[in-house]
């Protein structure tokens, strides 16, 4: 490996590391003002002009917090159990195309960090990873309340797979690559291409699928506020609490990136249109996560189970027949 | 006239109506059917449409509090006032000690003098805040109402003694042109002619 790689892609590493650490705090805030507008309030307007301020009140805040470690929790895992979520969300971000390739200063940047070809396999098997941040995290807490919110953890987690990857499965199909960058060329012929036409049970599959690999409001059973406190983050306090939120918000961003680029096209032809497009996409699936959290109340985890296991795997499962079915005659 | 009117119970408008529960399905078809329903009612897209609505009229509700305050009632007792006479600008108060005497919560102490005109002259006159329970006795109890109740609701102070002596309360000299009588527990809460109701106890 030469030199200049190495240094290219600890740049990208460093460069998208501390963006989407950025965006997880502006997400945030984009959240409570958000939430705020819909429900008739102003949200955070005194920290800074409009509450922009309110960020860096909140980082000081996180990071300056006393860390506590409780009595009767396994201190090895309870520390480590954070570090979990954010790092496997960061880590999942290796293989997804941010924009568009261009050139600066004569130099041809790919804004992907690894270009592997089992890219989307990669990306979900990541964020799968990342249960092990709210499992190991509550079974470690010594908490009645965590030790619930691990158990349905697992449940909503196992249960999503299983859809989100027969969901992706039809429009791999298609394309017969697992490489992002593979998907996003597929789609470059304009908004007719988009797979989200053409395979759109699985769109809407996946969609429905990301709201519980995030735990967004309509599966928001892991960290259930009225039911189980915090959840996993019972326990928690100051950064390592911080860590987990910073996980769940990056992942959130990161599944937005993959959803616009496997279904709604990506960046298209690679113009400059096209990678503003993108973040467009990703902006409108960003929203939507924020909008559902006002509008919809959430689903008991039986029902979920119900949902996904007698509706929704069913439903992919038939898709991918029937595209397999068209692909072949 | 008829008593009819007045035999209904109802107080308020007359236009309640049943909501139409529907049985719950017994049958694996029923609850399929049931399923289908409500999976492409649209309901959830109802949902967004209304918090998006709210969002862009942007009809905000919230009162920023220490920049904007709510008015609140004539009838409102929070911390207490002494009043001054509007001719002579001297002291209403006659030192009676009634307010002290009805006092439930025992909170009133008042030190009184004969001065040189033989008037009684109020030298001492304390509430201490920390028993009050604010019930308004003393305020109706007053022959010359010259202690009501304020309308200053922000108690916080670092001590607390403060708000609590007689020159805390007593309106100053030079505002006195601002002093505002309290319109007592008979006054009217503005707009309170929407929210009467007929009463439905003419038997």
């Amino acid at each position: 490996m030469d030199t200049a790689l190495l240094v290219e892609t600890v740049i990208k590493i460093v460069v998208i590391l501390l963006v989407f650490s950025a965006l997880a705090g502006f997400g945030t805030y984009f959240e409570r003002k958000v939430l705020a507008f819909m429900q008739r309030r102003l949200g955070p307007m005194n920290v800074g002009p409009y509450g922009l301020l309110q960020i860096a009140a909140d980082g000081i805040k996180l990071f300056t917090k006393e860390d506590i470690i409780p009595a009767g929790v396994v201190p090895l895992i309870f520390k480590i159990a954070p570090v979990i979520t954010a790092a496997t969300a960061f880590m999942a971000a290796a293989a997804i195309p941010f924009l568009p390739s261009f050139t600066i200063f004569g130099y041809e940047v790919h804004p992907i960090v690894a270009d592997i070809n089992i890219g989307i396999l990669y990306v979900m098997g990541m964020m799968a990873v990342g249960l092990y941040g709210p499992l190991l995290g509550g079974l470690a807490s010594n908490n009645k309340y965590s030790l619930i919110s691990t158990a349905r953890a697992v449940a909503v987690f196992i249960s999503y797979e299983v859809v989100s990857g027969l969901a992706i499965l039809a429009p791999l199909m298609m394309v017969g690559s697992l490489s992002l960058l593979d998907i996003n060329d597929y789609q470059a012929g304009g908004i007719t291409h988009w797979i989200a036409f053409s395979q759109p049970v699985a769109f809407i599959l996946f969609w429905i699928a990301a709201f519980a690999e995030t735990g967004r409001t309509p599966f928001h059973l892991i960290a259930n506020d009225h039911e189980l406190i915090d959840g996993f983050g019972t326990e928690y306090s100051g950064m390592r609490w911080g860590l987990f939120f910073i996980g769940e918000y990056a992942n959130m961003f990161f599944i937005s990136f993959v959803m616009a680029i496997m279904f709604l096209g990506g960046y298209g032809d690679g113009s400059v249109a096209g990678a503003f497009a993108l973040l467009g996409k990703v902006a409108f699936f960003f929203f939507f996560f924020l909008w559902t959290r006002a509008a919809w109340p959430d689903v008991r985890p039986d029902q979920l189970m119900w949902l996904t296991w007698k509706v929704l795997m069913p439903l992919a499962v038939i898709n991918v027949v029937i595209t397999g079915f068209v692909l072949m005659f | 006239m008829s008593l009819e009117q007045y035999k209904d119970r109802n107080v308020g408008e007359q236009n309640y109506y049943m909501v139409d529960i529907e049985d719950y399905p017994t049958t694996g078809w029923g609850k399929f059917t049931r399923v289908v329903k409500r999976t492409f009612s649209g309901e959830l897209f109802v949902g967004l449409w209304v918090v998006l609505r709210e969002m862009i009229k942007f009809d905000i509700h919230t009162v920023s509090y220490p920049q904007e305050k709510l008015p609140i009632g004539p009838r409102y007792r929070a911390v207490h006032k002494l009043l001054r006479l509007w001719e002579s600008g001297y002291e209403r108060c006659i030192g009676c000690g009634l307010c002290e005497k009805i006092c439930i919560s025992d909170c009133i102490r008042m030190d009184t003098k004969i001065d040189e005109n033989s008037r009684k002259e109020v030298t001492e006159y304390t509430i201490n805040f920390g028993r009050c329970i604010f019930c308004g006795y003393c305020a109706e109890v007053c022959p010359e109402l010259a202690i009501v109740h304020g309308g200053r609701y922000e108690n916080a102070s670092e001590q607390r003694a403060h708000f609590v002596l007689k020159d805390d309360m007593l309106t100053p000299m030079d505002l006195l042109t601002q002093q505002q009588e309290y319109p007592g527990f008979g006054a009217v809460i503005p707009g309170t002619d929407k929210s009467v109701k007929k009463t439905p106890l003419a038997y």
